[in-house]
């Protein structure tokens, strides 16, 4: 059905014994159920149903397994007069406090998480991120600029505060998608693969990545008044 | 019992009037009972009745957003049994935890279990998260399941935070105290926003009760609320996002 030109293709007759056809009218820009090759289909009832379960005993099986190995942590009762040092936040939100200590806290506590939901939240409402192309396939000299006028922005500001710590991840993918734009002829695979990847693929990974390495670094290599520390010492 | 008389005997359930009365169809052997089967059923209804071969490969989800979900089932049900023992007062609630350790019989399981679980749902979010964006699954017409999915995303950052206080051990009280130090810092609504959350000005009683009321009832309605739509919508958007070329 996707496969016609036409705006829209109509079966025709009433009786529905005599012609089991229904009549539908597929406009374009239609709903999302009718586009397109769905390839085959199976069963929820059993098929889906019965990996559900599977993963969800093998879920169980896993946790209890791990709630019978390891202890839940448990420190002595809450005094507001004792501050450990370094009091640190649950692990999902070192990476923050990582910013921290790098950044004014209005920018680092507030500025920064504000602007990653918000960047989240708008990821599917840019023709950009739809579309998928490559980003260096098109325009390359343009882009080029582009993304080094905003890659010295990025770096200048995160050297003027010395965040080092999300300053590595910065270079590293940036040098990875630099690699990429060089690369021309039929190189590696590795090489090969990040040649074909979207902006949006880069600007995730570069998140990523940056969120990995604060929250690595404020959960094992943060210690007395936020100072380095190596966590096998 | 061997096979065959167990199938006959299920055939003879299936047969008897309750049975029937319950589940209102056959057994589930015709493509038509199968339907029936999902959307014939309160709690499965919100699933499609039929799913693309494609989208059942482990690789297609890796079952990211249904350990997701099977740990919120986990953590609702420990929970529950943790609640029977806690109380949401100072010092009481660090004495509870010492009592769950040395006097409820496998109250040191109970808690590990809810507190790994807590800890494995952030992770599971997370990937979940991350590998719907590498799939692509965020295109139109999923545009609006991905926004309900960060949604559940801060929910759930925002449950295991506010469980983070309850222990009211060392560990709890500090990281609840640089987490809420860092509210503060929002401009003008900082001090407002923060106050709310903690009942006062300082981490006390006021704030062990509303983060207890916020981590059993207003949150976990929240969560159940968005993963019932978001469920919904991935029927409603029909089903996930197929890949052109399958092949990662």
């Amino acid at each position: 059905m996707a496969d016609k030109k036409d705006s829209y293709q109509a079966g025709f007759g009433s009786d529905a014994l005599e012609n089991p056809q229904r009549v539908v009218f597929i406009t374009k820009k239609t709903s999302a159920k009718v586009k397109g090759d769905v390839g085959r289909q199976l069963m929820a009832y059993p098929h889906l149903l019965l990996r559900e379960a599977i993963a969800f005993e093998i879920l169980t099986i896993v946790m209890v397994v791990i709630a019978l190995l390891w202890n839940a942590p448990l420190e002595e009762l809450a005094n507001s007069l004792v501050t450990p040092n370094p009091a640190k936040a649950p692990w999902y939100f070192l990476g923050l406090q990582e910013l921290l200590h790098y950044f004014p806290p209005l920018v680092a506590g507030i500025l920064i998480p504000a602007l990653v939901i918000l960047a989240l939240v708008v990821i599917p409402y840019f023709n950009v991120n739809i579309q998928g192309g490559a980003l260096w396939a098109a325009n390359r000299q343009r882009r080029l600029t582009i993304f080094l006028v905003v890659l010295a922005l990025l770096l200048g500001f995160l050297g003027i505060y010395a965040a080092w710590t999300a300053l590595l991840p910065t270079l590293i993918l940036a040098g990875l998608a630099l690699g990429s734009y060089f690369v021309t002829s039929p190189a590696g695979k590795a090489m090969e693969y990040l040649r074909m990847r979207p902006l949006s693929w880069w600007v995730m990974s570069w998140f990523i990545a940056v969120a990995v390495t604060l929250t690595v670094v404020g959960t094992f290599f943060r210690g007395p008044g936020w100072s380095w520390v190596w966590p096998w010492r | 019992m061997s096979n065959a008389s167990m199938q006959q005997a299920l055939a003879r359930l299936r047969a008897t009037r309750v049975w029937k009365s319950i589940f209102r169809r056959g057994p589930a052997q015709t493509n038509r009972t199968r339907s029936v089967a999902i959307f014939g059923n309160l709690f499965l209804h919100v699933l499609p009745v039929k799913v693309r071969e494609k989208s059942l490969q482990a690789r297609a989800t890796y079952y990211l957003g249904s350990f997701s979900f099977f740990l919120f089932i986990i953590l609702t049900i420990t929970g529950i049994l943790l609640m029977l023992y806690y109380h949401p007062a100072v010092p009481q609630a660090y004495f509870d935890m010492k009592d769950l350790q040395f006097v409820v019989s496998n109250g040191v399981f109970l808690r590990n279990l809810h507190r790994f679980a807590a800890q494995a749902m952030v992770v599971a979010v997370f990937w979940h998260m991350f590998h719907v964006f590498y799939r692509g699954g965020y295109r139109p017409p999923h545009e609006f399941n991905w926004v309900v999915g960060v949604v559940l995303l801060l929910i759930t950052l925002f449950l295991s935070y506010t469980g983070y206080l309850l222990p009211w051990d060392q560990l709890a009280f500090w990281a609840i105290t640089v987490g809420t130090n860092i509210i503060g810092y929002m401009p003008v609504l900082g001090r407002p926003v923060r106050f709310l959350l903690l009942g006062g000005h300082i981490i006390g009683e006021n704030a062990l009760l509303r983060f207890y009321v916020l981590h059993c009832v207003i949150l976990p309605l929240l969560a159940v609320l968005f993963i019932g739509v978001h469920f919904w919508r991935i029927q409603k958007d029909g089903g996930l996002t197929a890949r052109e070329q399958d092949g990662r």
